[in-house]
């Protein structure tokens, strides 16, 4: 009798145990490798991180994804990859071998996504980029069939600039000459090498053009000896640290130009904030349309929840590539990642940079040059998409 | 040549079946423990290439990341018209040529400028290669794609912690590793019998350099994208010193001893305290200094000498009486 008991017991607590097990069942464990530290712990912190905190708190506050016939909520699992290729590698293979994470978010910047990309593809994992601006995009969607690129290319964003550019002079309200700047590594290089032969083919004319090196401090020189050519125009492909140096520089040395375009960290929230009504006019890398309604109540959300207001460039972008991964996932209804990857493929998705159709794995439709009006970054120039407003000349400092 | 004494034929067929059983990891797990494996067997190459140069010398080397990133550079400029192995050599050669250049300019300084000029050198290796090819090339990052998987690359840098292993143990038999313990010991005694103490060091710097640059070469296939920035990451010097330093760098195998704790220790800190990554990196640099200035393979060695002075003094005092 007694060993009865025992036994019936055993089987209730086997019950219990049990249950809640079946539950466990109804969470999508999705799995997050990005900078917290290191280089690019910054960037980590405003574009990325703030997105995937926003989204899964909006799906599992709406009561989770409906998959099937399945209501599933997100757990989310998230590691610190510290800017450093070998982490990264290292977080996706725990993320995938010892979480056994159903979906993977994409890592953050060019580098990291390329070093993990192979990994990626080899646990089969959807793998949508949104924080790679390169020229490679075709050929790595063309490698790794899983990955899908939504930033846009060098080519794409240079082509914007010069586009704005050549609008302002169409309409007489610039000259034809133009200083040009970029920094020395992967990124100034794809820009300027596309930008260049535009310019040209515009009727520009390069009064002066210089290189520096990634992580230069003192920029005085250069802002001096482009000022010493006495450009209409002002076009640097540059990075956050060297974009608020050039623009404080230009500032100082009273650089007057009818047009003032800088790289990334242009639409960061801060460079406003920094250079108050200065900024006004200035052009860059990125911009949104917030006169459609979905970015400007993503915005509300985004600063309601994590308290920051998101950049003008990457973040939309990051928040609508998680869009396309839960809808893809609701669409398939099932968590069988090879038939969510041809989803992705072959789908539409509504999200708040507009309707994503991947063509061979890209997102060809993105905002390419912002403008600072009012304290808003407004996309002045696009491909594919609706931009905001029409580029202004930029008043005096 | 000396014949084999039978305690190093008994730890030469025990390293022989630990590097057999290690090799066989991947036929056990292809995920996350193989990407650790990778991780350790790295550090664990670097940190003993660097004590082979470093540990009988004392002089802290802050160069690993200059050699490592030229390794990786000589893959990821040519991957794509010469075969990998030819590469990897090519690796080897850059390396060392750079290690024999700096070498012959500062280690006939004494200690502390060379630290400062190692640690300029990988800064300045990466700016002329950033200058280089901003100049001569129209694209800067380069791609590395190859079909070699982590498991190769794991056993490419087994095979090398091997032979570097081997190196170390017959430059410990020869005559330069004996010159070695000497200027280790002291420099001006080393010069006054005889020995050309700047040779012997440049000689050792190259090796040194040499196999960082082949460790650097094997990872290119890894990282997929190569740039200035990531390939001479500083962070791989000051890594490899807290890990050899930890280990203790007098004997051969101290490093390793001190690789596969702070790895893995670093692997939790990651998962848990992410945010405190620096911090914990500091502490850990300040404490081993401060607790285990010999490692622990040295805080071992003491322990087991007073053992040995303790069994062995009761007995003397036993004889007197």
């Amino acid at each position: 009798m007694k060993r009865r008991t025992l036994f019936a017991a055993a089987i209730c607590a086997a019950g219990l145990t049990l249950a809640p097990a079946a539950f466990a069942q109804d969470v999508i464990k999705i799995g997050a490798s990005a900078p917290k530290t290191g280089p690019l712990g910054g960037g980590g912190a405003m574009t990325h991180w703030p997105n995937i905190e926003l989204w899964v708190h909006e799906i599992n506050e709406a009561g989770g994804l409906q998959v099937g016939d399945r209501q599933m909520t997100i757990e989310l699992i998230e590691y610190d990859d510290q800017t450093n290729p070998e982490i990264a590698i290292q977080n996706i293979q725990r993320l995938a071998t010892i979480d056994n994470v159903d979906f993977i978010v994409t890592p953050y910047s060019t580098g990291i996504n390329i070093a993990t990309a192979p990994m990626i593809a080899q646990h089969g994992y959807p793998h949508i980029t949104t924080s790679a601006a390169t020229d490679g995009v075709a050929e790595f969607a063309q490698r790794w069939p899983n990955s899908f690129w939504m930033l846009g290319t060098a080519t794409q964003l240079a082509v914007g600039a010069v586009e704005a550019f050549s609008k302002l002079r169409d309409a007489g309200e610039i000259g034809d000459t133009v200083a040009l700047l970029y920094v020395g590594d992967a990124f100034g290089q794809e820009h300027i090498n596309a930008a260049k032969p535009l310019l040209l083919e515009a009727g520009f004319d390069i009064v002066y053009e210089a290189s520096y090196p990634f992580g230069t401090q003192d920029v005085a020189p250069i802002i001096a000896a482009a000022k010493a050519a006495e450009p209409d125009s002002f076009m640097a492909f540059s990075y956050p640290g060297d974009t608020f140096a050039l623009t404080e520089q230009a500032q100082i040395q009273g650089l007057e130009v009818g047009a003032f375009y800088t790289g990334v960290g242009t639409a960061f929230p801060s460079f406003r904030d920094r250079f108050g009504d200065a900024a006004e006019g200035i052009m860059g890398i990125g911009g949104v349309n917030l006169d459609d309604p979905k970015v400007a109540d993503y915005f509300d959300r985004h600063e309601e929840l994590t308290g920051s207001e998101p950049d003008y460039w990457a973040s939309a972008t990051t928040y609508a590539g998680l869009q396309v991964l839960a809808q893809a996932i609701e669409e398939t209804g099932s968590l069988d990642r090879a038939a969510v990857i041809e989803t992705i493929q072959n789908g539409t998705f509504d999200t708040v940079i507009g309707t994503i159709d991947f063509v061979d794995n890209v997102n060809p439709n993105v905002w390419t040059v912002g403008q600072w009006r009012d304290g808003k970054f407004v996309a002045v120039a696009a491909d594919g998409i609706a931009v905001g407003a029409e580029p202004v000349v930029k008043p005096a400092w | 040549m000396n014949s084999l004494s039978q305690k190093e034929i008994i730890i030469g067929i025990g390293g022989v079946l630990a590097f057999a059983l290690a090799a066989c990891l991947p036929l056990v797990d292809q995920g996350y423990y193989l990407s650790l494996a990778v991780n350790i067997t790295l550090y664990a190459a670097l940190c003993t290439a660097w004590t082979l140069f470093s540990g009988p010398t004392h002089y802290v080397s802050l160069a690993t990341a200059a050699f490592f990133g030229l390794g990786t550079y000589a893959v990821a400029l040519w991957v794509d018209v010469l075969p990998f192995p030819l590469l990897v050599a090519f690796g080897a050669l850059a390396a060392g040529a750079l290690a024999g250049i700096v070498g012959a300019a500062t280690l006939r300084l004494s200690g502390v400028y060379f630290v400062i000029f190692t640690l300029g050198l990988a800064e300045l290796v990466r700016q002329i290669v950033t200058w280089a090819q901003a100049t001569f090339t129209t694209r800067m990052g380069l791609y590395v794609f190859t079909d070699l998987r982590e498991m190769h690359i794991f056993w490419m840098l087994l095979a090398l912690t091997a032979v570097i292993f081997l190196t170390g143990w017959l430059i410990n038999r020869s005559r330069l590793g004996f010159a070695m313990r000497i200027i280790g010991d002291d420099e001006t005694v080393a010069r006054h019998v005889g020995i050309d103490t700047a040779k012997s060091k440049i000689v050792l710097f190259i090796i040194s350099g040499a196999f960082i640059g082949i460790a650097g070469a094997i990872c290119a296939p890894r990282y997929g994208y190569i740039q200035p920035t990531s390939a001479f990451n500083p962070m791989t010097s000051f890594l490899v010193v807290i890990m050899a330093l930890l280990g203790g760098t007098r004997k051969l195998w101290g490093p390793i001893v001190g690789v596969i704790p702070f790895v893995i220790l670093m692997d939790f800190i990651t998962v848990r305290f992410s945010n405190y990554m620096p911090v914990a990196m500091g502490l850990s640099f300040l404490a081993i200094v401060f607790l285990l200035p010999n490692g622990v393979t040295g805080r071992l060695e003491q322990a087991w000498n007073k053992f040995q002075s303790r069994k062995s003094a009761p007995s003397s005092t036993e004889t007197a009486a």
